[in-house]
């Protein structure tokens, strides 16, 4: 028979940690951020299909970084949570921070009680009729929850990104257009890991989504290949 | 709250997914209790009709309880997404619960899958809601839905009937519900020809509307002393859009004025 080595707590957690960042590390960065228009969502995707933002609600978006098959359950299961409270109440009464304390819950025991941790960072960002009232959240593997002001980036490199693109996203020049938010974005995202020029030829690579202000109920837009390149050419 | 189980198994219908997750929400079973039937408020007639680019789905406004009027400002016609229309007759609480649950699955199924159902699979997809309240059909308290949309597929409108078994019927040009249906189709039947252009189609719904309540008294005429118009709605390759009150009110005076002068008295 065998008997378990003793884990502390501390190192279990750590171990826990250090393999779920690493897996969301893996992931291609979003960025949500606050522009006039409403709140836009972008990222890298070569894939067509297999989306990472995705709408959850009338004025509710989603995004996911990491494992594909673990933030599409949690994507589905937000929607499910979004339309059975909407059917038992009223489609006022979805909001975000409900949403993001259910996902914080959920992560969270994950993270300690299943074999293994979601290696998933999420986004959720709701719009609100004027820029003050949009909500941007990020919940991590662990649960824990953060709200950020005018904008955020999850996956990897998202330190370096969030720094590269704060001037823009969130300077002194107010809030940015969609156009201009869309711009710096993709320049940041695109660039070459070789030489980190920007690289103009991947935009088709671009996955991009507006929470529209002005959209009288289901305010989730995809923005299509060709209008992503109508806009982000300066 | 964490999410529960259920909330992360495979499944693209929000019926399905609630009766599994909060059965409690959904219309109550009657556990083989009598019901008043004659206590229940009933809406009635709805017709739909296509025209060259779309069609047309248009209702009156009037919900009874025996001979009282119930309701002057119910409505039965309803966007179901996008590109369809949803029209219901019989049991008001139940004829407008099922366009809120045909909604909610068509939305439910387009967030959860990506890409919205075929025109063929929303139309089946309400045969089985239908279908679904087949029990309480058979004590008297039954609504029956009409249906409507833009088939991009095929770039054409279509409009689907349907019994309270569920049985689910492609109709070609026009269709009515309700109790003033059999009016209705007859105007419809008279009004009708192919190649009209959309504000006819409007004009030709009203009409049978005044038809149907001119012999049904279920049924409510325009209220042009409330101006209270039918909800018309019209769905093309564009989409659903509601016919503005303002458009509506020329058209009855349009229709009334044209009826005054054939009356021989």
């Amino acid at each position: 028979m065998t008997i378990p080595f003793y884990v502390s707590p501390e190192q279990l957690t750590k171990d826990r940690s250090d393999f779920a960042r690493a897996g969301v590390a893996r992931g291609k960065a979003v960025v949500a951020a606050v522009v006039a228009e409403g709140i836009l969502l972008v990222t890298q995707n070569a894939s067509q299909s297999l989306h990472k933002i995705a709408e959850i609600y009338d004025r509710i978006a989603f995004a996911g970084v990491g494992k594909y098959n673990e933030f599409e359950a949690l994507r589905r299961a937000g929607v499910r949570y979004a339309d059975l409270r909407g059917y038992s109440y009223d489609r006022v009464d979805v909001d975000a921070r409900g949403l993001a304390g259910a996902y914080a819950e959920t992560l969270g025991e994950v993270f300690t009680a299943q074999p293994k941790p979601f290696e998933v960072e999420i986004a959720l960002a709701e719009v609100g009729a004027k820029p003050q009232a949009d909500r941007i959240f990020r919940i991590g593997f662990d649960g824990s929850v953060w709200e950020a002001d005018a904008f955020l980036v999850i996956g990897g490199h998202a330190d370096e990104l969030a720094a590269a693109l704060r001037p823009a996203l969130a300077g002194d020049g107010g809030v940015p257009s969609l156009a201009d938010a869309l711009r710096v974005s993709a320049t940041s995202l695109l660039r070459r890991p070789a030489d980190g020029e920007h690289d103009p030829s991947a935009v088709d690579g671009l996955e991009a989504a507006l929470l529209d202000r002005q959209a009288p109920r289901r305010a989730f837009r995809r923005l299509a290949p060709a209008e992503i390149a109508k806009l982000t050419v300066p | 709250m964490r999410f529960p189980d259920s909330y992360f198994e495979v499944g693209s219908s929000f019926l399905e997914f609630v009766r599994h997750a909060a059965p409690e929400t959904l219309t109550a079973a009657l556990d083989g209790r009598a019901v008043d039937v004659a206590a229940a408020p009933t809406g009635t007639t709805v017709v739909a009709l296509t025209y060259g680019g779309g069609l047309v789905v248009a209702g009156d406004r009037r919900a009874t309880v025996g001979t009282q009027i119930a309701s002057r400002e119910i409505e039965k016609v309803y966007p179901a997404d996008s590109h369809s229309a949803i029209g219901v007759a019989g049991t008001a609480g139940l004829a407008i619960e099922l366009v809120r649950l045909f909604q909610l699955e068509l939305e439910h199924y387009e967030k959860i899958e990506g890409n919205a159902l075929s025109l063929n699979g929303k139309a089946n997809r309400l045969a089985t809601l239908v279908r679904g309240s087949l029990g309480l059909a058979m004590r008297g308290l039954a609504a029956v839905p009409v249906f409507g949309g833009w088939d991009a597929a095929a770039a054409a409108p279509r409009i689907f009937s349907y019994d309270v078994t569920g049985g689910r019927y492609e109709e070609r040009e026009y269709y009515a519900i309700g109790s003033g249906a059999v009016f209705a189709r007859g105007s419809l039947k008279k009004l009708w020809h192919p190649g009209q252009d959309a504000s006819t189609a409007v004009t030709t719904a009203i009409a049978a509307l005044i038809d149907a309540s001119d012999d049904d008294a279920a049924t409510a005429g325009p209220d042009v002393g409330r101006a209270i118009w039918p909800v018309v709605a019209r769905v093309d390759a564009a989409g659903y859009q509601r016919i503005a009150d303002s458009a509506l009110g020329q058209v009855v005076a349009d229709l009334f004025a044209q009826r005054r002068n054939e009356v021989t008295r």
